[in-house]
């Protein structure tokens, strides 16, 4: 007999569905007289932005950095998550005597529109019906993201941003940052993303997106309403996802053909080998933080970003005249955001004149590299961060 | 074929002066205005930029082809891109500089021209140095000893060099001539890195200058 072990997982935390709509971390309400204007036409109101904050804003309020998530991040940058219990997602990057150091600089990181950790997503409750939004969410976009982010600042009284850093999704929204509040930001951090999701990446995400409808716990998307989560589509979305983050390379160096607890293959789909192990880890462990229609939502706010359409098909033009210091960084062995994606930003931005550092830096990481402990990565971000700083006249470390 | 990775990292023995700063550097950076927007191609780690930056207070950015020249410039703070000066010169849009400067790469160019006519159309000026062909040094060992000359700005060997278009201060005021560029500035430096100061006919500065820093501007 063969035996067979579908995915098991668990259900999304009764602490990750409080988490939708009452974080733990500071959150900012937004009344019917400050509605959120969404690309697809319609306004989202009343809405919410949960966020966190680090270090102090200096009384030139010049210090501040605004830090955006990826995909499945959140505003847990630097401190402990509240479901699952682990550290904050860039920790090697942000805090005290970090790169982003929260010693110097006014961290800020708040939670996207449209994800699950308490800013207004599909798993929060929408008010006209008292019960969670599911498929009613409206769709949304990197550039309403930003929108919203830009509210959050006037609400905090911060005008200009010392920098935005990002990468993946998190660079898209630093991209167009750049572009649609050009005043408000003094240096720019867009590491491992591009200005347009590819056909490749659209295509991955589609998978995702489908594996999750397929699960009959998926209900057209109102898995909430009617009980039931669809736990194993999810964490299949993210074991595809998770692969195109790492390398060929990576896998193998990681795990290579080497066996879970035993000795020789079982003749059976139990998860023989370590890499599958690991992958229906990845899964599990993802479900019981996330919520399935965030996902499909976020991934499509990627797929749609095209920042040069909003400028007559010529990126150049979304960064006419600009006087943002741009820092690109991308990695060798990232093919989710080839080197070559950069580079098409660079162009650009020369094309405008713009004050532009870029680095590839070498790595069999892959697109994951930019979250992973990468010396050089480290420093390149630092020493852009402090000729910026002396640009600012912020003053130097203590 | 594209020039080693480590074309413009490796800094010829060129002579520094009393603050530690290499005076062909110093020179070019004495011919560039002061808060002038500068583009350095070929910038290696940096040094000039700093300079520039330092001391005449320019807003400076680089191009350089090797990723860890690159990386130690953005490292510093400086805003330089990865780049082939071959290549990537063309994206440029006109008049996008003040000053371009080429200092120590045009013989590792594989197009020195279209790389010459890029500089001055991005810029308003184009600096330009390189280590002179014509040398006596450089002449004698041709001559007598038959090899391949090898001198202390032209270390390599023939088989493992980045300099594939070699030319002397003549070939290269006649390529200014061809392509109808002004040359406003010449200054040769001799083997002990000390500008050659005495009113000198080209022929002397063409057997003497071990290298030539040239100040350029589109005629008309």
């Amino acid at each position: 007999m063969v035996d067979v072990q579908p995915l098991a997982g668990q259900t999304r935390s009764d602490d990750g569905i409080r988490e939708a709509d009452r974080p733990t971390s500071e959150v900012v309400r937004f009344g019917a007289d400050k509605p959120l204007k969404l690309d697809a036409g319609v306004e989202l109101s009343p809405f919410q932005i949960a966020y966190k904050t680090y270090g102090t804003l200096n009384a030139a309020r010049s210090n501040a950095v605004l830090v955006c998530h990826a995909l499945t991040g959140d505003q847990h940058v630097a401190s402990e998550h509240p479901v699952t219990g682990k550290g904050g997602w860039w920790e090697t990057m942000v805090g005290p005597g970090k790169p982003i150091d929260t010693e110097r600089y006014f961290v800020i990181c708040p939670n996207v529109v449209g994800a699950c950790m308490g800013t207004t997503g599909p798993a929060s409750i929408n008010p006209k019906t008292g019960k969670p939004w599911c498929l009613d969410f409206p769709v949304i976009t990197i550039r309403d993201m930003v929108r919203a982010q830009a509210m959050l600042l006037d609400h905090l009284g911060v005008e200009t941003l010392f920098s935005v850093a990002g990468g993946s999704m998190g660079g898209m929204q630093v991209l167009q940052w750049a572009a649609s509040y050009p005043a408000r930001v003094f240096s720019a951090l867009p590491i491992a993303c591009s200005t347009r999701h590819s056909a490749q990446n659209i295509a991955f995400h589609e998978v995702g997106r489908q594996a999750i409808m397929a699960d009959p716990e998926w209900q057209g998307g109102r898995y909430l309403l009617e009980g039931g989560n669809p736990r194993r589509g999810l964490a299949v979305a993210r074991m595809g996802a998770h692969i195109t983050y790492l390398s060929d390379a990576a896998l193998h160096r990681k795990f290579g053909r080497k066996f879970q607890d035993r000795e020789k293959a079982t003749f059976s789909f139990d998860a023989d080998f370590e890499v599958e192990s690991y992958l229906r880890h990845q899964g599990i462990s993802f479900v019981e933080r996330f919520d399935a229609n965030s996902y499909l939502y976020l991934t499509r706010a990627m797929d749609y970003f095209d920042l040069a359409t909003d400028y007559g098909g010529v990126l150049a033009n979304a960064f006419k005249s600009t006087q943002t210091r741009f820092c690109l960084i991308s990695f060798t062995s990232d093919w989710l955001f080839p080197t070559v994606e950069s580079r098409a930003v660079v162009h650009a931005l020369n094309a405008a004149g713009a004050r532009v550092s870029f680095a590839e830096i070498v790595t069999d990481k892959g697109h994951d590299a930019f979250l992973l402990d990468e010396p050089e990565l480290f420093a390149i971000v630092r020493g852009f961060l402090d000729g910026a700083g002396k640009a600012r006249d912020l003053a130097p470390k203590g | 074929m594209n020039a080693p990775a480590d074309l413009h990292l490796v800094a010829p023995e060129i002579a520094r002066n009393a603050s530690g700063a290499r005076v062909d550097l110093v020179l070019v950076a004495e011919m560039v205005e002061r808060g002038a927007k500068v583009l350095d191609v070929g910038c290696g780690d940096g040094e000039l930029l700093r300079l520039l930056g330092d001391t005449r207070g320019v807003d400076g950015r680089g191009i350089e082809l090797s990723r860890e020249g690159v990386n130690e410039c953005v490292a510093k703070g400086l805003a330089v891109i990865q780049g082939d000066a071959d290549t990537d010169l063309a994206d440029y849009p006109d008049d996008a500089f003040d000053y371009v400067i080429l200092s120590q790469t045009l013989q590792a160019t594989r197009q020195p021209r279209v790389v010459l006519e890029h500089m001055l159309r991005i810029g308003r000026r184009a600096v330009v140095s390189f280590p002179n062909f014509g040398h006596w040094q450089v002449r004698l060992q041709l001559l007598f000893a038959g090899h391949m000359p090898q001198t202390d700005i032209l270390p390599y060997s023939w088989y493992d060099t980045p300099n594939i278009h070699h030319c002397t201060i003549k070939d290269f005021r006649q390529l200014c001539e061809i392509t109808g560029v002004k040359m406003e500035r010449a200054v040769a430096l001799n083997a002990w890195g000390s500008p050659l100061r005495l009113i000198a006919p080209w022929w002397f500065w063409n057997l003497f200058g071990e290298q030539a820093v040239f100040l350029l501007s589109r005629k008309g």
